[in-house]
C-alpha cells in the first residue's frame, strides 16, 4: 500500500476494485465501512460480484469479469473529457502523459460501458466522484492482479490515482491489500528470483558484491532465476530436478492442478517443509516437520509495509523444528555455516543489507511496536506515505493501456465464466482453518455459486449437486443458488481441497508479472444426469 | 481544538478541548470507573457509574460524554460519588446471579471488579430476576442475558465498529435484552463471529464457546504477536495455559485493527494444537510409488543436502529450485533465499505472491 490502513478512514472517496474486502481483508473492510459510516467517505464498489461492501456503498458497478483496463480508461476519459483532472500534479510529478492521454481518448464511456457490460452513465458517474473527491482512495487486491492483463490493471489504477493527484498524500494512494501474512515480507526480503532484500537486483554487479562480502561467497548469479509457475513447467520437463518447498500448498493454490500434480511427480527430488501433510507434502519424497507462528520468534511485514513481531508462546509438537534452524542446517550439510541462528540476529544481518530496513531492530520493535519501511536509520520514524513530494523513480510514469480480453472467454462448449475468491471463515488453501472445528462447522463445505437465471435453465436447485468443467478438469460440488452473481457467471472459492476450484483454472500468464488468470476461466455447468459421472480425483 | 487546562482531584490537567472528562482523567492517571464505556465506541452515558461532580454545573455530569473546559474543577472520588456508584452497582446485582465462582469471566468482569472496588456485597433491592435460557446457537458465541447489564456495548460495536448491526433492544422495560431480531439464531442473522461483541461484553453475558472452561484469565499467560491470517497484520494476545492456546484476544487501541479482529483472528487458532500437525520428519522409502515413514532428522536432512548436491554436480545450481513462503518469517525467508543464492548459487527461488 502507497498508504496507511489507518489512512483509508481520512479518504473522502474509496474506489474498491477486484478486492471482496470484508471477506478476504476484514478489518481493512471495516476501517472502510468506518469511513463511510462515520465520516461520510464515498464509496465506490467495481466488482463483478455482490460483495457486503455493496450495501455500503453509493455506487456499485458490476463489470464482466477481466474487463478493468477498459472501465478505469473510461472513467479517465470522462475525467479528460469533462477538465477533472488535477494538471498542476500531472504537470509537476509525472511524464508520459501526453501517449496516455491519447490512448484514453479513444475510450469514451460508451465504449468502455459496452466492453464491460454495464451503462456508460455508470462509468461518467463513477468518474465525477472519484475526480471531485478531496482525496480519493483506491483499494484493490487479486481481482485486479490474477488476469493475464494484471499488470495493465494496475498501472491503469496508477493512471487514475496520478491523473487526480491522488498520490502522497493522506487519505489516497494505491493501496493493493497482500493476501497473506507476510507475503509482502516474503517479497521484501529477495523471496523472489530476480532481486534480494529490498528489491535489490540480482543484475546490478555492485549490489552482488555487497552480498558476496557479506555472506563470505566468491560467486553469486547475476540472472535472474524463474518464477513459482516458470518452475512448474521447467518441473515438467526435467529441468529442475530438486524442488524444496517451504510452508506453501500449491496443488491447491496454483492453477491448472493437473499440470502441476504431473511436474511434482516428475521432479527427481521434492522437498516439503510445512506444519501438516498437505496436500502438496503428500506429493514429497522428504517432509520437513516445522513450527507454527505461535511457535517461533520473529516477524511479519503487513500489507501496509508495517513490520511487527512475531513472538514465541508454545512449543512445536513432537519434533518439529523451527523452519530457520531446519534451513541453517541443510546449509550446513551443503558445507556452509550459517552461525547461530536467533531471529534478532537475523534481523540484524538484514537491516545491514536493506536500505529499507536499515533501522528496524528487534530493540525499537520492543519499544514501538510497529515500524513501517523505508525505515533506514535508527532515528527514522518509519514511512506511513510513499511518494510524498516525489516518486520513487523521480516523475510518475503515465502508461498507455490498451484493454486486452482474458485469454479465455466462454464459447458455445464453455459457457460460463468462472471465477474464484476466498470466504470470511476459511483461508487460502484451507490446511489451517478447515482444521478449526468451528471454522469448519459454520463452513463445511464447497459450494459453486450460480445465478437464479441459469439455475433455472439448467434446472438446478439450491443445494443441488453439480459438476463444474472446464478445459483443464472436473470438480463437483454443491450449488448455491445466489443473485450475488450475475447470468453467464459462476464463483467458486478455493479453500476446498476435496473440490478446488483450482482444477478447473488457466495458468496463461500475465506476460511481464507471471501472474495465472485466476479470475477468469471458461467452464460449463453440468446438472442432473451429467452430474453423475463427474469426479476430483484428489490422488 | 484548543489547549484547554482542568484541575481532576486536585491534579493539573492540560488537553485538548475534543477530550472528555473521563478521557483527561485517564491521561492523568485518574481512575474514573466506567461500564458502558470503551475506547472503541462513540461514549453512551448510560450506566451514570462515571458519574462525576463538577464545580459551578448543576448536578452530576457523566464524565464519559462531557467534553473538558478550560478552567474546570472536577472531582471523581467523593463519599457523594462512592455512595451513589454503590446505589448504582446495588440495582444493577438485584437481577444478576451471583455464580462468580463459575462465571467464564471471573477476573475479567467491570462488574465485578466494581462490586470489590465499592464492597457491594448484598443488594438491597430485592425484587424480581430473570432467569433466561443460555443461547448457544452457533459453534462460537454464547448469550446468557442473565448476567446482562444493558450497557448497550454489543449492540454499538456490532453497529458503529463492525458495521453490521446484528443486535438491538428487544422489548422494553423490565424485559430489554440485547436481541436479535425476532429472536432468529446467530447462524441466521447477518453475524460475521467476528466475535467484537464478546471482546466488549463487560460481564460474561457473551462468551467464547471454545474457550469455556479452560481457564481463568489469571491462569493464563498472555503472549502478544501478529495473526498467522491475511495481510492485515492484527496484533493478537494468545492466551496460554498448561503450553495450549486457549483463547485469542487483541489489544484495544493497539495496531492495524485496533482491538478488533475477524473470525480467523479471534476464533482461528485450533490448527496450532490439531493432531494432524507433522511431528517427525518422514521420508519416502522405496521409490516414487513407496511410502512415506518416519525417520530421524539425521536421516531426513542427509537426504535432502544428497540430493541437493547431486543435482548441483550433476545440471548446475539452477536444476534446484526453492519456493519461499508468505506464510513464514521475514527471518526464515531471507535465510531461504541464502540458501539459495549463497549455497546452491541459484536465484530459482520465488513464492506465491502471485496466487
Amino acid at each position: 500500500m502507497t498508504n496507511s490502513i489507518d489512512d483509508l478512514e481520512k479518504a473522502d472517496c474509496i474506489l474498491v476494485i477486484g478486492s471482496n474486502t470484508t471477506e478476504g481483508h476484514p478489518i481493512i473492510g471495516l476501517r472502510i465501512k468506518r469511513a463511510v459510516m462515520k465520516n461520510g467517505c464515498r464509496l465506490i464498489v467495481a466488482e463483478p460480484r455482490h460483495i457486503r461492501l455493496c450495501y455500503y456503498a453509493g455506487q456499485w458497478i458490476r463489470q464482466k469479469p477481466g474487463t478493468d483496463v477498459a472501465l478505469l480508461n473510461g472513467m479517465m476519459n470522462v475525467i479528460l473529457s469533462e477538465g477533472l483532472a488535477d494538471e498542476d500534479f500531472i504537470r509537476e510529478r509525472t511524464e508520459g502523459f501526453e501517449e496516455f492521454r491519447k490512448t484514453v481518448e479513444q475510450y469514451p464511456p460508451e465504449r468502455a460501458a459496452e466492453i464491460c457490460g454495464v451503462e456508460a452513465e455508470e462509468i461518467r458517474r463513477a468518474a465525477r466522484t472519484f475526480a471531485s473527491a478531496e482525496s480519493a482512495a483506491i483499494v484493490y487486491a487479486m481481482g485486479i492482479t490474477q488476469h493475464t492483463t494484471g499488470v495493465d490493471n494496475v498501472l491503469s489504477l496508477a493512471n487514475l490515482a496520478m491523473l487526480t493527484g491522488n498520490l502522497g498524500k493522506e487519505g489516497a494512494g494505491v493501496n493493493p491489500l497482500r493476501g497473506q501474512n507476510n507475503v509482502q515480507g516474503a517479497c521484501d526480503m529477495g523471496g523472489l528470483p530476480n532481486v534480494f532484500t529490498g528489491y535489490q537486483p540480482v543484475s546490478d554487479p555492485k549490489v552482488r558484491e555487497k552480498f558476496e562480502a557479506a555472506w563470505g561467497v566468491d560467486y553469486l548469479p547475476g540472472n535472474p532465476g524463474l518464477t513459482l509457475t516458470e518452475m512448474t513447467d521447467a518441473a515438467h520437463r526435467g529441468d529442475v530436478k530438486v524442488l524444496y518447498i517451504m510452508g506453501e500448498n500449491p496443488v491447491i493454490s496454483d492453477p491448472d492442478i493437473r499440470h502441476l500434480k504431473e511436474a511434482l511427480e516428475r521432479v527427481e527430488f521434492l522437498v516439503v517443509q510445512d506444519i501438516f501433510l498437505t496436500e502438496t507434502a503428500a506429493y514429497a519424497d522428504v517432509v520437513l516437520p516445522s513450527a507454527s507462528f505461535a511457535e517461533k520468534e520473529g516477524t511479519f511485514t503487513n500489507t501496509d509495509r508495517r513490520v511487527q513481531r512475531v513472538r514465541k508462546a508454545v512449543e512445536p509438537p513432537g519434533e518439529a523444528r523451527e523452519d530457520s534452524w531446519i534451513i541453517a542446517q541443510v546449509a550446513a550439510r551443503l558445507g556452509y555455516d550459517m552461525g547461530y541462528i536467533s531471529a534478532e540476529k537475523v534481523m540484524e544481518e538484514i537491516a545491514s543489507l536493506t536500505p529499507s530496513y536499515g533501522g528496524i531492530s528487534y530493540q525499537r520493535l520492543e519499544k514501538e511496536g510497529e515500524l513501517r519501511w523505508p525505515c533506514p536509520d535508527a532515528e527514522h520514524p518509519g514511512t506511513p506515505i510513499l511518494h510524498v513530494g516525489k516518486f520513487t523513480r523521480g516523475k510518475g510514469l503515465f502508461s498507455a493501456v490498451e484493454y486486452k480480453p482474458p485469454a479465455e472467454e466462454p464459447d458455445e462448449e464453455y459457457p460460463f465464466i468462472l471465477t474464484t475468491g476466498r470466504l470470511l471463515a476459511h483461508y487460502h488453501t484451507g490446511s489451517m482453518t478447515r482444521r478449526v472445528e468451528p471454522l469448519n462447522e459454520l463452513v463445511p463445505r464447497n459450494r459453486v455459486w450460480i445465478n437464479p437465471a441459469d439455475a433455472e435453465r439448467l434446472g438446478v436447485a439450491d443445494g443441488d449437486e453439480v459438476g463444474l468443467q472446464s478445459r483443464r478438469g472436473a470438480i463437483k460440488l454443491e450449488a448455491k443458488v445466489t443473485r450475488k452473481v450475475s447470468e453467464g457467471v459462476v464463483f467458486v472459492p478455493f479453500h476446498f481441497g476435496e473440490s478446488p476450484a483450482n482444477a478447473l483454472t488457466n495458468s496463461a500468464l500475465d506476460p511481464v508479472a507471471k501472474i495465472p488468470e485466476l479470475k477468469v476461466a471458461a467452464v460449463r455447468v453440468l446438472a442432473g444426469e451429467d452430474a453423475k459421472g463427474v469426479t476430483y480425483d484428489m490422488a | 481544538m484548543e489547549q484547554v487546562r482542568l484541575t481532576i482531584d486536585g491534579k493539573e490537567v492540560v488537553t485538548t478541548s475534543d477530550r472528555t472528562i473521563l478521557e483527561a482523567a485517564r491521561e492523568a492517571g485518574v481512575r474514573v470507573p466506567s461500564l458502558c464505556y470503551e475506547e472503541r465506541m462513540d461514549p453512551y452515558g448510560a450506566c451514570r457509574i462515571c458519574l462525576v461532580e463538577v464545580e459551578g454545573a448543576r448536578g452530576l455530569l457523566p464524565a464519559c460524554y462531557t467534553k473538558v473546559t478550560d478552567g474546570m474543577v472536577v472531582r471523581t472520588a467523593t463519599e457523594d460519588l462512592a455512595r451513589i456508584r454503590r446505589t448504582i452497582l446495588e440495582l444493577i446485582l438485584s437481577d444478576h446471579p451471583k455464580d462468580c465462582m463459575t462465571c467464564e469471566s471471573a477476573g475479567d468482569c467491570e462488574l465485578q471488579d466494581l462490586a470489590y472496588e465499592y464492597g457491594v456485597k448484598e443488594t438491597s433491592y430485592k425484587g424480581e430476576e430473570h432467569h433466561y435460557e443460555v443461547l448457544a446457537d452457533n459453534p462460537l458465541i454464547e448469550r446468557d442475558y442473565d448476567k446482562c447489564i444493558l450497557c448497550g456495548r454489543c449492540i454499538r460495536i456490532c453497529r458503529e465498529v463492525q458495521g453490521v448491526g446484528v443486535y438491538d433492544f428487544v422489548n422494553r422495560g423490565f424485559e430489554s435484552v440485547p436481541g436479535i431480531p425476532y429472536g432468529k439464531p446467530m447462524t441466521e442473522s447477518p453475524c460475521e463471529f467476528c466475535g467484537q461483541c464478546v471482546s466488549t461484553c463487560p460481564t460474561g453475558a457473551i462468551i467464547s464457546i471454545p474457550s469455556k472452561g479452560k481457564g481463568r484469565s489469571w491462569q493464563v499467560e498472555k503472549v502478544r504477536t501478529t495473526c498467522p491470517y491475511c495481510g492485515c497484520g492484527c496484533q493478537l494476545d494468545l492466551h496460554v495455559r498448561d503450553g495450549e492456546i486457549i483463547e485469542v484476544s487483541s489489544p484495544v487501541m493497539v495496531g492495524p485493527g485496533e482491538g478488533n479482529l475477524c473470525v480467523k483472528g479471534r476464533y482461528g487458532y485450533g490448527f496450532v494444537h490439531h493432531p494432524d500437525r507433522l511431528t517427525q520428519p518422514l521420508v519416502r522409502k522405496g521409490g516414487k510409488g513407496g511410502e512415506l515413514v518416519p525417520a530421524t532428522w539425521e536421516e531426513a536432512l542427509g537426504a535432502v543436502a544428497g540430493h541437493i548436491r547431486k543435482a548441483m554436480d550433476e545440471g548446475g545450481p539452477d536444476s534446484v529450485a526453492f519456493l519461499a513462503s508468505a506464510r513464514c518469517t521475514n527471518e526464515e525467508n531471507y535465510l531461504m533465499q541464502k540458501l539459495a543464492r549463497a549455497v546452491v548459487g541459484t536465484n530459482n527461488v520465488d513464492h506465491c505472491a502471485r496466487l
